[in-house]
C-alpha cells in the first residue's frame, strides 16, 4: 500500500506547494502595498530621527526629549487623555451596546443609525460645534445661567474637560460597534442555561455574558485608545493650548524649527511606547481566557 | 500666517487672469511665479502689487498659494524650485535665510532707502507692516480699557480672562515690558543671561488667568468676537476685520510689537534676476499705498504715506504710521535667529508645567 501511496503523497505535497506559491503570488500586491505604504515610511521615519540638520548622525533629538521636561509631559498628557477617553467610552459605550443588543433587530438598527450619524459629519465640524456649545457665551452656559442652574459661566472648554467631551463624542462609535457585534453573537441559550442552573440574572450577566463580550470590548477599547494617541484637531481646538498632545507637538516642531528629525523622533517614541503598551495589553487579554471567554 | 478662506476660487480667478495676460502679451513675455498665503490677503496683494507690477515690467505673473516655508524647504532640498518670489512672515524668512534656502537680495536693485529702519533683511524685503497689539473687549472694560502690558498683567485693576500666544514669537517682549523693562531695552535684557527666564517667570505669574493659548490669527479673532476672553494679544488687522463685523473689540498700538511680512527669492529660483527687478518694483511707495486699501497693514516704505493716496484718517490707523510706530517696539529678527529655538523650548516647558 505504501508503494502506491508514496507517489500520491509526493504529488499532494507538490500540489500543496504550488497552491501555497500561487496564494503567495496573489497576496504579493497587497504585501508590496503594505511594505511601500506602511513599513518603508516607518523605517524612513526611524532613519530621519537620527539625523541632524546637516544630515550627520546624531542622538540630539532623543537627548532633547530627555532633557526638556515638556516632552515627557506631552507624552504623559497624551496617554492620560487617551486612557481617560477610552475609560469614558467604555463607561458609556458598553451599557449602550448592551441596551441595543437587548432590543429587537429593527429597533436596534434604528439605534445603530443614531450612533453612526455623527460619522457622516466631518470631525472638524463636530469639534467646532462643541466649541460653539461649550464656550463661555455658548449655548450650554447661556441656558444654564438663564435657568438659574449656575450664575457664573462654567469652564467647559479650552481645557481637559472640553477635550474629553469632544474626543468621547468622536470615539464612541468605534467602541460601540465591535462591542455590539460581539454581544449579538452571544448565544442566548447560554444565559438560559445559566438561569436553568440557578443563576440570578445578575450572576448570569457577570459570569456568562460579560466574559463572552470581553473580546469585543477589548477590540473596541484598543481601537479607541490607539486612535486617541494620534489625535490632533480636537485637542488643538478644544484644549485651549493647555492640552498638548504628541501630534500637536510634532506639528509645532516641524513648523517652528523646520525640523523633520525632531518630529520623527517624537513619532518613533510614540510608536515604540504604543507597541509596548499593546504588547502589555495582549498579555492582559489572556484574562478573558481566565474568565472563560475568548469565543 | 494670514491664510484664510477660498484660496481655491482666488487661485482659479488668478489663473484665469494670468492666462489672459499671457494672451495679451504674447508668448515672448517672461513668466514669474509668485507664491503667497491665499485668501483675502493674497487677493489684495494680487490686485495692488503683483498684477500692476507685472504690467509695468511687461511680464506675466503666475500666482500660487502655499501654507508655510516648510513647503519651500522641501522644494529646495529636492532641487525642484518652481517659485521665483515667496511671500513670508519676517521670522520664518529670517530662519530660512539663515538655513540657506533663500537667495541674498541685491539692494543695489531694490531701493529701500525710504524704508522704516530694520524692515528689509538680507534675504527678505518688507512688504507690509502689522503689529502684535493688546486688544480688549469694550463691553467688559468700557472706555477705560488696558493701555499697557502692565495693565494686561494687572488682574486686580482689570479682572477678566486673558488669552496669550501659544508660540514664543512675540510672547516674551510684552512680559518684560510688563515687568518694567523699557521698550528699547527689551532685546538687551532678553539677550543677557537669565533674560528669557525672567520673561517666562512673568508669564507664569499670569498663567492662571490665561484661559486660552491661541495659535492662529483666525483663532484670536474668533475668541474676541465670541467674547470668550476679555483681553488678548493679536495682530491688529484681524481685530479691525471683526470690529467691522460688529465685534466689541478695541486695541492700542501702545507698546505693540511691529513686525512685517516680506518677499524673498528661493535659492535656485528659475528667474532670479527678474524676480529681483520684480521685488524692486513692488517695493515702490505707490504699490504699497495701494495695498493698504485691502487690509489695515501699513507700508514699509515711508514714502507711501507722503503720496497722498492714503486717506489721512485711515493712515493713522495703520501700524507703521509714524505716530503709531513711535509708540511701538520693532521685532528684532537677529535675536530670533539666535535664540528662538532655545526660547521655544523654555516656553513649551512653561506651557506644559
Amino acid at each position: 500500500m505504501t508503494d502506491i501511496a508514496a507517489p500520491n503523497a509526493e504529488g499532494l505535497r507538490r500540489d500543496a506547494a504550488a497552491e501555497r506559491f500561487s496564494l503567495f503570488a496573489l497576496c504579493l500586491p497587497a504585501v508590496l502595498l503594505v511594505l511601500v505604504t506602511m513599513v518603508a515610511p516607518v523605517a524612513w521615519l526611524f532613519y530621519l530621527s537620527f539625523l541632524d540638520d546637516a544630515g550627520a548622525t546624531t542622538l540630539e533629538h532623543y537627548r532633547r526629549m530627555v532633557e526638556q521636561p515638556s516632552y515627557f509631559r506631552t507624552f504623559r498628557t497624551t496617554f492620560e487623555v487617551s486612557v481617560l477617553t477610552t475609560a469614558i467610552c467604555v463607561a458609556f459605550g458598553y451599557p449602550l451596546a448592551y441596551f441595543m443588543a437587548q432590543l429587537p433587530r429593527r429597533a436596534a438598527n434604528i439605534c445603530m443609525i443614531a450612533v453612526m450619524l455623527p460619522f457622516w459629519t466631518s470631525l472638524l465640524v463636530r469639534t467646532y460645534a462643541w466649541l460653539v456649545l461649550l464656550q463661555r457665551r455658548g449655548l450650554i452656559n447661556t441656558w444654564g445661567m438663564e435657568l438659574g442652574l449656575w450664575d457664573q459661566p462654567i469652564a467647559l472648554v479650552h481645557n481637559l474637560t472640553g477635550t474629553l467631551i469632544g474626543m468621547v463624542h468622536i470615539m464612541l462609535p468605534f467602541l460601540v460597534l465591535p462591542v455590539y457585534g460581539s454581544m449579538r453573537a452571544i448565544d442566548r441559550d447560554y444565559l438560559r442555561a445559566a438561569a436553568n442552573l440557578g443563576a440570578s440574572p445578575t450572576q448570569a450577566f457577570w459570569r456568562v455574558f460579560l466574559p463572552l463580550s470581553v473580546p469585543g470590548l477589548l477590540a473596541g477599547a484598543t481601537m479607541v485608545f490607539i486612535l486617541c494617541l494620534g489625535f490632533y484637531v480636537t485637542p488643538a481646538v478644544l484644549g485651549g493650548g493647555k492640552v498638548s498632545m504628541v501630534a500637536n507637538r510634532i506639528a509645532t516642531d516641524i513648523e517652528m524649527f523646520f525640523n523633520w528629525g525632531a518630529a520623527s523622533a517624537l513619532g518613533v517614541v510614540l510608536f515604540a511606547v504604543t507597541l509596548l503598551l499593546l504588547w502589555g495589553a495582549s498579555k492582559l487579554v489572556r484574562l478573558d481566557k481566565f474568565l472563560g471567554g475568548g469565543a | 500666517m494670514k491664510t484664510s478662506a477660498k484660496p481655491k476660487t482666488t487661485f482659479a480667478a488668478l489663473l484665469g487672469g494670468a492666462a489672459m495676460l499671457l494672451a495679451a502679451n504674447g508668448a515672448s513675455a517672461q513668466t514669474l511665479t509668485v507664491v503667497s498665503f491665499g485668501g483675502s490677503y493674497q487677493e489684495g496683494q494680487s490686485k495692488a502689487l503683483f498684477q500692476p507690477a507685472a504690467k509695468a515690467l511687461g511680464i506675466t505673473v503666475r500666482e500660487e498659494t502655499y501654507t508655510s516655508i516648510a513647503d519651500l524647504r522641501l522644494k529646495v532640498r529636492a532641487n525642484a524650485v518652481t517659485w521665483d518670489v515667496v511671500a513670508s512672515g519676517s521670522g520664518s524668512a529670517a530662519r530660512a535665510g539663515a538655513e540657506g534656502i533663500l537667495e541674498k537680495l541685491d539692494y543695489k536693485i531694490i531701493d529701500t532707502k525710504d524704508f522704516l529702519p530694520n524692515f528689509a533683511g538680507d534675504y527678505c524685503v518688507g512688504g507690509d507692516v502689522f503689529s502684535t497689539v493688546l486688544a480688549w473687549n469694550t463691553k467688559t472694560y468700557g472706555n477705560n480699557g488696558p493701555q499697557s502690558w502692565a495693565d494686561f498683567w494687572d488682574v486686580k485693576k482689570f479682572p477678566g480672562k486673558r488669552s496669550y500666544r501659544k508660540g514664543v514669537a512675540g510672547a516674551l517682549e510684552p512680559a518684560l515690558m510688563a515687568d518694567g523693562v523699557p521698550a528699547d531695552k527689551v532685546y538687551e535684557v532678553l539677550s543677557a543671561p537669565g533674560g528669557i527666564d525672567r520673561a517666562i517667570k512673568k508669564i507664569k505669574e499670569l498663567k492662571p488667568h490665561i484661559a486660552v493659548w491661541w495659535t492662529s490669527g483666525a483663532q484670536h479673532a474668533q475668541l474676541m468676537k465670541d467674547g470668550e476672553v476679555d483681553m488678548i494679544t493679536g495682530w491688529n488687522g484681524r481685530f479691525d476685520v471683526i470690529a467691522k463685523d460688529g465685534a466689541q473689540v478695541a486695541y492700542t498700538f501702545n507698546q505693540g510689537l511691529l513686525d512685517y511680512d516680506c518677499f524673498a527669492i528661493p535659492k535656485g529660483a528659475p528667474n532670479r534676476d527678474l524676480a529681483m527687478k520684480f521685488l524692486a518694483e513692488i517695493s515702490k511707495p505707490q504699490y504699497q499705498a495701494e495695498f493698504t486699501k485691502y487690509i489695515t497693514y501699513g507700508p514699509t516704505n515711508k514714502k507711501a504715506y507722503e503720496l497722498g493716496t492714503i486717506d489721512a484718517a485711515y493712515a493713522r490707523r495703520l501700524p507703521s504710521h509714524p505716530d503709531n510706530a513711535a509708540r511701538q517696539l520693532t521685532i528684532n529678527l537677529d535675536w530670533y535667529i539666535k535664540n528662538e529655538a532655545a526660547a521655544a523650548q523654555a516656553y513649551e516647558n512653561m506651557l506644559t508645567e
